[in-house]
């Protein structure tokens, strides 16, 4: 027979103190447990909310990256001609071709120029792309030097407002709207005509080319032609598959870091509720052995400790996790490694990641108490009864 | 039921180590114990007298001979039989109460029933008359921090007896009493044995608590050395 709730519940407590202290410990890990995986959701979630399901991306064979890609002409040509790319209305190709191009803006703020990506959309580009939505101004005009900038970009860059201009490419460029694309990558881009941009630029080849499927199962017909053929050098991904892989050297390294991170922060917390329920336990010697001649066996003792334990772990899992979800209105820009360019993103705490840091939390307060408890279970009675 | 023996102790020896060394506690002891009788065990610090009623009590496991309280050999239990055991056939009564200080006088009565089958209500109802016996009715929701030295013990005595145990083994009981107060658990302990029959095995220093006894146990360097009835 186990213990009752309230004998635990009542001796944490009593000692309120040290069990905010120990709990306080714990959610200071689980918040950084959380926190550093709901940045790596937040980062993927970004990319891949850029990809459309049913959209394909073109890039020169190998690239891995737009930035570092060249579809030219005549192959991008090809692409478009293929039956699987869906048409529009009037018969439009729903495909764009289009330009990346990394500028350097100066930042709000401190003005240090950081890397921007700059994309020169086709006709298609905004259709292509149905979340993304103009939220101040209007779209650029094809054929002029108007510029649009993503929301992301336009509270962090000086001069990315609605009617100032922008130096890059030898040309002024006015910013003519702030377009909102749902938290995706684009948020941090520039977006204006992509013959504009390779004329300023001199480029002679678009980076990719990204077009609409007719239908999904077309997607492996369009792959093996298109791969197969010896003229293109190309690589044919889902747009949503290109850009999840876009974001695995940047999240590689934010999960290792938050692992490390967490196990080597953890090892303190655990030592922290040891020695707390250590404590607990040199404090209720008497306690346990009266527990124990009144009929409660070695296990209900051991249940009831690591119980205690478990509620300070529960409790700092509670707390962390409240303080984490906190972050989800903090935005971060960081370099994004793939492409070499700036990238907003938010902490994202799903269901997923809450569950899983209230079970590292509970982990940590059965390692934490495990050793403690055994020893309240192991006492002597007679010993016990003896302690002052 | 006076004359039916509760306890039997036959040739029982307990030695302890300490620092290498084996010290004897409790060398032959034979000692019969009867149904509803009030024993008192006297005897100088480190004579064995609490060793004695430690092992009585299924606390602590003697070394030799042949320890049958209630008719069950209890050196041959298992660790959870005798917790179990215990839990059925013993109530303690110690010289510092030992109640739990985050339970209420209420709960800490109730403590040895959850290791039974009855009921929340049946629980409650047994606990109500363990509490009216001992005249702490009005104090049940109290803490122990918040009763007297006496009222502690007097809780500590329901709490002993809420199972209806074969014995009741208390280990100087009034030692840390003023007067009046051990005067008042001398006199609960002498109703629990006149009028309700209860078996008491009663470890004292204190001549006026060992008066209260039926009988006296003397013991001396581990050795039991002589008797009043």
């Amino acid at each position: 027979m186990a213990l009752p709730i309230r004998y635990t519940l009542r001796n944490l407590w009593t000692r309120k103190l040290t069990t905010a202290l120990t709990a306080g410990g714990m959610a200071l890990v689980v918040f950084v447990f959380a926190a550093v995986q709901m940045l790596d959701t937040g980062l993927r979630a970004t990319l891949v909310a850029t990809g459309q399901p049913d959209n394909v991306l073109i890039t020169r064979r190998g690239a891995g990256a737009e930035i570092s890609s060249g579809v030219d002409r005549s192959q991008a040509s090809i692409v478009e001609s293929q039956p699987e790319i869906a048409s529009g209305a009037g018969g439009t190709r729903m495909i764009s071709k289009e330009a990346v191009i990394l500028i350097t803006l100066p930042k709000r703020g401190t003005g240090q120029a950081t890397n921007v990506t700059t994309r020169g959309i086709g006709e298609a580009g905004l259709m292509l792309r149905p979340q993304v939505q103009l939220v101040q101004g209007r779209a650029f005009e094809r054929g002029s030097t108007e510029v649009v900038v993503g929301k992301s970009l336009a509270t962090r860059f000086e001069s990315a407002t609605v009617g100032s201009v922008l130096r890059f490419g030898g040309r002024e460029w006015r910013v003519v709207g702030i377009f909102d694309s749902g938290g995706a990558a684009f948020d941090s881009e520039v977006w204006g005509d992509n013959d504009q941009l390779m004329q300023a630029f001199r480029r002679q080849a678009y980076s990719s080319v990204i077009g609409r499927l007719v239908d999904a199962n077309a997607y492996t017909d369009l792959k093996t032609r298109l791969e197969g053929d010896p003229r293109l050098t190309l690589d044919v991904k889902r747009e949503r598959v290109f850009y999840e892989e876009q974001s695995q050297a940047l999240s590689k390294f934010i999960s290792y870091l938050g692992l490390t991170l967490s196990i080597i922060f953890s090892i303190g917390a655990m030592i922290g509720a040891m020695i707390t329920m250590y404590a607990a336990v040199a404090n209720r010697v008497r306690e346990i052995g009266t527990l124990r001649a009144l009929g409660f066996r070695r296990r209900a003792v051991l249940m009831a400790f690591l119980f205690e334990s478990v509620l300070l772990g529960a409790v700092g899992g509670a707390v962390g996790i409240a303080l984490a979800s906190f972050m989800q209105l903090v935005q971060i820009s960081t370099l994004n490694w793939q492409s070499f360019a700036e990238l907003a993103f938010s902490f994202a705490l799903t269901p997923k990641i809450a569950v899983l840091s209230f079970c590292f939390a509970i982990v940590m307060g059965i390692v934490g108490g495990f050793l403690p408890a055994v020893r309240a279970a192991r006492l002597k009675i007679v010993d016990a009864l003896r302690a002052a | 039921m006076r004359d039916q023996r509760i306890v039997e102790i036959r040739n029982l020896s307990k030695s302890y180590q300490r620092g290498g060394q084996i010290v004897p506690v409790l060398s032959d002891i034979t000692l019969d114990i009867a149904s509803g009788e009030f024993v008192a065990l006297m005897g100088p610090s480190g004579s064995g007298k609490s060793t004695l009623l430690n092992l009585i009590a299924g606390i602590d496991k003697p070394d030799g001979g042949m320890l049958r309280v209630a008719g069950i050999d209890i050196a041959e239990l298992s660790e959870s039989e005798l917790a179990d055991w215990r839990a059925e056939h013993v109530g303690f009564i110690f010289q510092f109460y030992n109640l739990m200080p985050v339970l209420t006088a209420f709960e800490n009565v109730e403590l040895p029933l959850l290791l039974t089958r009855l009921t929340s209500g049946e629980r409650k109802s047994h606990v109500e008359t363990a509490l009216a016996m001992v005249s702490l009715s009005d104090r049940m929701e109290h803490y122990p921090s918040e009763l007297s030295g006496g009222q502690q013990q007097r809780v500590a005595i329901a709490r002993a007896i809420i199972t209806d145990p074969t014995i009741l083994v208390a280990d100087e009981p009034t030692g840390d009493l003023d007067r009046a107060s051990a005067e008042d658990i001398l006199n609960l302990m002498d109703r629990l044995n006149a009028e309700l029959g209860k078996t008491i095995i009663m470890v004292t220093h204190d001549p006026n608590a060992a008066r209260r006894a039926r009988s006296l146990r003397h013991l001396e360097k581990g050795v039991l050395t002589a008797d009043r009835s």
